[in-house]
C-alpha cells in the first residue's frame, strides 16, 4: 500500500475469453469491475466466423441444405428449415401436408434436446451437478429419438428442398408416443427439482435483469424475450410448417414476468411441456401422402436454378427467431444469402444484464441466453497492477463459493 | 408509445404510399400458406429512396414498434442494396408480418444513416454492413469490427462481387492443403504409398 500516485484505482480490467474448448462460438469479453461488481461490459463475437455465406453464395441450394445442417450442432434443423422454406418461396414448391408435419415433429424434438441440454448447462453453472447429470440423462431420451428418425443424433440431414428425407414409418410411432409419455412423467419433477430449490432461487431471481422495453429496444427474441414479457413467439405469431394448424402460445412466465434468469429457467422448462405437446398434435393430424415434392434430386435443382426472386424463411429456434434472406437471380448459386441465427439478436442483451452484477454471477448470467457459448474459459485478473490468470475452473469455483456462501 | 390498430398488410402499404408518394419505388406482397390449413403468412417488402430510409422506419415505429431482424444486402453490380428486414404486430396470433424496407446505394457514395437512434438492437448488423460490403454508416456509436479478424486487410469486403470482394489468392482450398511442415510428426507413422522404404525405427506392422 504505497502512497503516492503509481496507485492503481478501480475499474480493474478483466477480460474473459476469447476461447472455451467445450463450446461454439467462441467471445471475447472486457470487464471493468469495481471490487466484485462489473461497471461495464464490452465484447467481440466473431472468432470463428467461418464465413458460410460466403461459400454458399458459390454452391447450388441442393448442397447449401447440407451447408446450413452445420452451422450450429445443437440447432441441426433450423437452418436448414429456414432456408429451404426462403428457397421453397422463391420456386414456388409446395411442401407436401406430411412433410410440413414432420418437419414440425422434429423442430419440437429438437427444442426439447435444446432447452434440456441448456438446463444441464445452467445447474453445472450454478454447481448443481447432481442436477446437471440429470438434466443430461433426460436428454438422451430426445436425442435417441432423433436418431432413430433421422439417422444422425447431430447434422440431422432430414430436410431437403421440397420436403423431408424420411418418413415416419407406423413402426417408430410408438416410440414417439413413448418419449412423450417419458417427459409428461418428468416434467412435474424437473420443475420441481429447479424451481422449488431454495438455492436457485436466490441465485438467479433479480439477477441478470433485463426490463420489457431493454428487451423490445435491443431486438431480443426467443425465451430471453419471454421471460422478459414480451408477448413474441414466430410459432404463434407467424405461421408456418404445421403450426398454422395448432394452438401454439407464447410461453410468457406466470404471474408476470422479472426479466431474470430465474424467468428464463421457468419459461425454457415450460416450453419442454409445450413441445411434448405439440409433438403429440403433430402426430394425431398426422396427414398421409408424399414426403417430398419431387424425388429426382436433378429436377429440384434444375427448377431452382431457373427461379428468381427473394425471399425470407423464417422459423422459431430453440433461442428465438431463425431467418434466412435468399436472393436467386436463375443462377446455380444463389446471389445473396444472409444467415440471421437466434444469438446474433440476444448477445447485445448481455450488456444491460451483467452491468452491476458480481463476478461470480457472470457464468449463469452469460449462460442464461442460451447463447451457443459458455465462454468462461480463461480470466486475467489485474489487480494492483499484477495480472494474475483464472482459468474457466476458477471461475467455476468462484461461482460455486457463492452458493456455498449462500447455503450457509 | 401511440399504438395503431392491427392492419391487413394492403393498409400498411396505402400508408406508406399515402405518405412518401413516388418515394415508395416498389411495394408488394408475398403470402404463402403451409400445413394442411394454409394459413397465411404475408411478407411486405417496399424499396425506397435512399433518403427516406429513416422517414420510412420512423413510419414504421409509429404504426407499431417493431422487432429488427437484420440488415441483409445485394450487390447489384453498380450499386449495393440493403434491406431492412424487421416484423411487426407480433403478439397476434397469426398476425405478424414481415416487412422489408430496401434502399439502394450507388457505389460511389456508400454512405448511410444509422438507425441505432431509433432501434439500439440495429448495432450489431450496422457494424456487420461496414465490414462486409464496405458501407459508411454516418453517426455510428461504435464502428468497430464485429465478425472480422483485426488482421483481416482493409479494403476487401466479403459479400462485393467487385473487385474489393475476396481474391481468389486469399481463398485456400482446405481439400488441396496436405497436412502442415511444422507440424510434430504424428504418433503413428503415416502409411508410405509404397512398402519399399524401411526405416530403422521398428515400426513395421
Amino acid at each position: 500500500m504505497n502512497d503516492g500516485k503509481a496507485k492503481k484505482t478501480v475499474p480493474y480490467t478483466v477480460p474473459i475469453g476469447p476461447v472455451h474448448p467445450a463450446l461454439k462460438e467462441p467471445v471475447m469479453f472486457t470487464f471493468e469491475m469495481e471490487g466484485e461488481v462489473v461497471k461495464t461490459v464490452d465484447f467481440v463475437p466473431g472468432q470463428t466466423h467461418r464465413g458460410i455465406e460466403w461459400m454458399g453464395m458459390r454452391r447450388n441450394p441442393i448442397q447449401i441444405v447440407h451447408l446450413t445442417d452445420r452451422i450450429c450442432g445443437i440447432c441441426g434443423i433450423v437452418h436448414s428449415l429456414s432456408f429451404a422454406r426462403a428457397v421453397e418461396k422463391i420456386a414456388g414448391i409446395q411442401v407436401p401436408e406430411r412433410a410440413d408435419y414432420i418437419r414440425t415433429i422434429l423442430h419440437e424434438l429438437e427444442r426439447i434436446q435444446s432447452h434440456l441440454l441448456w438446463a444441464g448447462v445452467a445447474a453445472h453453472e450454478l454447481g448443481f451437478d447432481s442436477l446437471f447429470y440429470l438434466a443430461w440423462r433426460v436428454r438422451e431420451q430426445s436425442m435417441d429419438l432423433i436418431e432413430n428418425l433421422t439417422g444422425n443424433r447431430v447434422n440431422y440431414a432430414i430436410v431437403q428442398i421440397g420436403g423431408v428425407r424420411r418418413d415416419i414409418s407406423d413402426d417408430q410411432r410408438p416410440l414417439i408416443e413413448e418419449g412423450l409419455a417419458y417427459y409428461r412423467g418428468l416434467l412435474d419433477q424437473m420443475a420441481k427439482v429447479f424451481l422449488e430449490d431454495s438455492t436457485i432461487r436466490m441465485r438467479c431471481r433479480d439477477h441478470g435483469l433485463l426490463s420489457v422495453d431493454q428487451a423490445r429496444l435491443l431486438c431480443t427474441i426467443g425465451p430471453t424475450a419471454r421471460a422478459s414479457g414480451l408477448n413474441m413467439d414466430v410459432r404463434q405469431d407467424y405461421p408456418y410448417c404445421a403450426y398454422g394448424d395448432l394452438d401454439v402460445k407464447a410461453t410468457l412466465p406466470p404471474g408476470g414476468a422479472h426479466g431474470d434468469v430465474y424467468d428464463r429457467i421457468i419459461v425454457r422448462l415450460l416450453e419442454v411441456g409445450q413441445s411434448v405437446d405439440i409433438i403429440q398434435q403433430c402426430l394425431d393430424n398426422l396427414p398421409a401422402g408424399e414426403i417430398l415434392w419431387e424425388q429426382k434430386m436433378a429436377k429440384i435443382l434444375a427448377t431452382c436454378k431457373k427461379a428468381e426472386g427473394e425471399a425470407i424463411g423464417r422459423v422459431e429456434a430453440p433461442r428465438g427467431e431463425c431467418m434466412h434472406y435468399v436472393r436467386m437471380d436463375g443462377n446455380e448459386a444463389p446471389a445473396s444469402w444472409k444467415v440471421k441465427a437466434s444469438s446474433y439478436s440476444n448477445l447485445m442483451s448481455w450488456i444491460p444484464m451483467l452491468e452491476g452484477e458480481q463476478l461470480a454471477d457472470i457464468p449463469i448470467i452469460v449462460a442464461s441466453i442460451d447463447p451457443c457459448l459458455s465462454c468462461t474459459d480463461r480470466v486475467t485478473v489485474i489487480r494492483e497492477g499484477k495480472p494474475g490468470t483464472l482459468t474457466k475452473d476458477d471461475l467455476t469455483r468462484l461461482s460455486r463459493e457463492k452458493t456455498r456462501r449462500l447455503l450457509a | 408509445m401511440s399504438e395503431t390498430p392491427h392492419l391487413t398488410p394492403q393498409q400498411i402499404i396505402d400508408l406508406y404510399s399515402a405518405e412518401f408518394g413516388i418515394g415508395l419505388k416498389e411495394a408488394r406482397i408475398n403470402e404463402r400458406g403451409e400445413g394442411t390449413q394454409k394459413r397465411m403468412s404475408y411478407d411486405i417488402w417496399l424499396r425506397v429512396d435512399r433518403n427516406l430510409l429513416r422517414p420510412a422506419i420512423q413510419k414504421l415505429i409509429g404504426i407499431r414498434f417493431p422487432h429488427f431482424a437484420v440488415i441483409a444486402g445485394n450487390d447489384l453490380g453498380t450499386e449495393i442494396e440493403l434491406l431492412y428486414i424487421f416484423s411487426v404486430f407480433y403478439g397476434a396470433k397469426f398476425g405478424e408480418y414481415m416487412v422489408t424496407i430496401g434502399i439502394s446505394l450507388p457505389k460511389s457514395d456508400l454512405s448511410i444513416p444509422t438507425i441505432t437512434d431509433l432501434i439500439p438492437g440495429a448495432l450489431f448488423s450496422e457494424r456487420e454492413k461496414q465490414e462486409f460490403f464496405g458501407i459508411t454508416v454516418t453517426g455510428i456509436p461504435d464502428g468497430r469490427r464485429l465478425f472480422l479478424p483485426d488482421d483481416f486487410p482493409q479494403g476487401i469486403y466479403p459479400w462485393r462481387k467487385d473487385e474489393t470482394g475476396i481474391p481468389p489468392e486469399m481463398v485456400k482450398d482446405l481439400w488441396a492443403i496436405d497436412r502442415p511442415a511444422n507440424r510434430p510428426a504424428p504418433p503413428v507413422p503415416e502409411k508410405a504409398p509404397d512398402a519399399g522404404e524401411k526405416t530403422s525405427e521398428g515400426e513395421t506392422s
